[in-house]
């Protein structure tokens, strides 16, 4: 129950500081902004052809936006040392990570849906009828996202050149987790939408290992 | 030092005799023609690439729990062999595809895996030459490895149940069935002389890692007094 | 300050070592900290008071030896064994509540200084945190500006926080490295009569000092680390003195 209060209080911290400053929701919304603009220029986005690059594209955005995004996750606690702070203080090491990998789901996911309706538009999708199934998928996705990229910026701020690392790190990882949302989201935006529970199931398996894995190594990853 | 070069001229006599029996004792196979042979060396140098990534995920294991530095110049010098070997797979491959398939690469998921693979390793290095402390070095990049080892067979999966749903072109039905027997006689050989390869790298690597260690040591000592 | 029930706690170092790659920061110290005693550590830079300081709050892993936590009455606390396979344990977890100050301020800049005090004190599990937090606020002198980010503060004015925030569990075990860094000399004061409150109360404290100053007056004991080990250790206020200045050369 201490991993559960601790995580609680941790989520409030994170959550209160980015919407004070909305820094990381802001820069990444038009970081994503950009990338879908720019792809557009590299084919002929008509119905058909956005039907079968489009899916992809947008979750090739979300991958970047999210590894830029998640790289002050970590290294922000080491200005003031107040990581081991942190350590000090909670019951469970695993809180810090569940609270920040909530978080950042959280600023993922805002950022997606935000993103949607214009990538919608630009790309003459409809998303209206399939929304709260593609809210899901993106949820997954971005969890999916989130669990290793909140791992990986613990170790890319123990590096040099750590905007260039975490990248490195984690895109590789994620393939499994571009395949999945990708397909999952075609299946949405096709001609006769469906939801694609079998990606589903694959992303929420993918997010359970690196979960499970996080819990037994993340006390690790905290160390000095 | 004499007793490293004895066995590397025995394995290199070895691999050159596998060589030769893939060549001239095992028989052309039919549909393929002599393309085929690339397989010989193709496979098993897949087979030490494996082995040697599922040597570092160990090492880095290991490491996590012993804290021993052994652990960690294991899992550097898995590392860096099962990258040698992957690339000679990766570049073989398209070799013997071209000819056979028509084309120099297919985003089928073996092929794949081999590449996300060497991609992962080849972070996993990139890693450890940008941290500069010993210990912090060892640590981190072993949790990166113990990761990107888990990712493994998610990615294998996900890519063949996304390539199943297209078209891809067919590959041979696996080596070892209804094969002949003086291809499985090369096959072996060159299984073994590769496996032997494979020790031998590691092993030198592994005293080179210990030493550059030792260098590393006795330097930042010299740097305090 | 509001009294705070705390279980007299000692510290014991046994044959710690702690290299970096080769590299000795620490060789085999073996140190027994009665409970209520104050210790000022000395030495220069890089022999290793900050790393010994870690390793008394469990947040750097020793290569080698153990750190335990002995009660007043013989009950022992232990903390992690010589070797790395468990994993780091949490002194409060073992029930000796630890303070430690470090050379960061450890509190968030983004945050006021009310939120980093009730967000340490929740984590913490402390009873009724924003009582507490209001309670240090107000011993550290810093009411008025609860309310205002820590970025907006004076150097002098975050190590009070800094140093609330150490206190908050009402520490039986404080460990101060350079705790007098950026305060002005009417900080030192108050830092000094806190510390002195602290001992009295029979705390246990550790802390990192250069030279002689109002805080080193009131250590009852004084320790040189020189190049990772013990050089002088003693209890007489004369040789103290002698140890105590020797590190600021």
């Amino acid at each position: 129950m201490a991993l559960f209060a601790n995580t609680t209080v941790l989520l409030g911290k994170e959550l209160r500081t980015e919407f004070r400053s909305r820094e990381l929701l802001t820069t990444t919304v038009v970081f994503i902004l950009v990338v879908i603009v720019l792809f557009s220029f590299t084919f002929d986005p008509s119905v058909g052809e956005s039907r079968k690059f489009g899916p992809g594209l947008l979750w090739l955005s979300f991958l970047f936006a999210a590894s830029l995004m998640l790289q002050p996750c970590f290294l922000r606690e080491q200005n003031n040392d107040t990581l081991s702070a942190l350590r000090l203080a909670v019951q469970d090491p695993f809180s810090i990570f569940l609270a920040k990998l909530s978080a950042n789901t959280v600023f993922l996911l805002l950022t997606e849906v935000l993103m949607l309706p214009i990538f919608a538009i630009l790309y003459n999708v409809h998303i209206l009828a399939v929304f709260p199934q593609l809210v899901l998928v993106l949820f997954l996705g971005s969890l999916g996202v989130a669990i290793p990229g909140t791992a990986f910026s613990a170790i890319s701020a123990q590096a040099r050149m750590r905007e260039l690392m975490l990248p490195l790190l984690l895109l590789p990882l994620l393939t499994p987790v571009l395949i999945a949302s990708t397909e999952a989201t075609s299946g949405l935006l096709a001609e006769n939408p469906g939801l694609r529970i079998d990606w589903l199931g694959f992303l929420a398996g993918f997010d359970i290992v690196f979960l499970t894995a996080l819990w037994l190594f993340g006390e690790y990853l905290l160390e000095e | 030092m004499t007793k490293s070069i004895a066995r590397a001229a025995v394995l290199f006599a070895l691999i050159a005799a596998t060589a030769y029996l893939a060549f001239n004792y095992a028989p052309i196979e039919k549909s393929m023609g002599v393309i085929q042979k690339i397989f010989y060396l193709h496979i098993s140098c897949a087979f030490s690439a494996f082995v040697a990534f599922g040597t570092c995920f160990y090492a880095n294991l290991r490491y996590v729990f012993t804290r021993e530095p052994k652990a960690d110049w294991l899992s550097v010098s898995a590392a860096e062999v099962g990258l040698a070997f992957i690339s000679v797979v990766l570049v073989s491959g398209p070799i013997w595809a071209h000819p056979v398939w028509g084309i120099w690469w297919t985003w089928d998921a073996r092929l794949t895996l081999t590449f996300v693979l060497g991609l992962l390793y080849l972070s996993y290095l990139l890693l450890r030459s940008m941290i500069e402390e010993p210990d912090k070095r060892a640590l981190f990049s072993a949790l990166f490895g113990i990761f990107a080892f888990l990712d493994v067979p998610l990615v294998y999966f996900s890519i063949r149940w996304w390539r199943t749903q297209h078209p891809q072109p067919v590959i041979l039905g696996g080596p070892g069935s209804g094969l002949e027997p003086r291809m499985r006689v090369s096959y072996l050989l060159m299984w073994g002389a590769l496996t032997g390869l494979l020790i031998l790298l590691l092993s030198a690597r592994y005293k080179l890692e210990a030493l550059r260690a030792s260098v590393e040591d006795l330097r930042r000592e010299a740097e305090v007094r | 300050m509001t009294v705070q029930a705390f279980a007299p706690t000692g510290i014991r170092f046994e044959n710690i070592e702690k290299r970096y790659g080769g590299l000795y920061a620490l060789r085999r110290v073996s140190l027994e900290v009665a409970p209520g005693e104050c210790v000022a550590f000395a030495g220069r830079n890089g022999s290793g008071k900050t790393t010994l300081l870690r390793i008394g709050a469990q947040l750097v892993r020793p290569s080698g030896g153990s750190v335990s936590f002995p009660g007043a009455n013989g009950d022992e606390l232990r903390g992690e064994d010589g070797g790395v396979k468990p994993p780091l344990q949490r002194p409060d977890a073992m029930g000796a509540p630890l303070g430690f100050v470090a050379h960061a301020t450890m509190v968030y800049d983004e945050l006021t200084a009310e939120e980093n005090l009730l967000l340490f004190a929740k984590l913490q599990g402390i009873a009724e945190p924003g009582a507490r937090a209001a309670a240090l606020l107000e011993e550290v002198g810093l009411s008025e500006r609860r309310g205002s980010l820590v970025r907006t503060f004076s150097r002098g004015m975050r190590q009070r926080v800094a140093i609330a925030r150490a206190l908050l569990s009402g520490p039986s075990v404080l460990l101060l490295d350079e705790p007098a860094t950026g305060l002005d000399p009417e900080g030192i004061t108050w830092l000094a009569s806190t510390l002195r409150r602290m001992r009295d109360a029979g705390r246990t404290i550790l802390m990192s000092l250069h030279g002689e100053s109002e805080i080193s007056a009131l250590a009852t004991r004084a320790i040189r680390l020189d190049a990772g080990s013990v050089a002088a250790d003693t209890r007489a206020r004369s040789d103290m003195r002698a140890i105590l200045t020797f590190a600021g050369a």
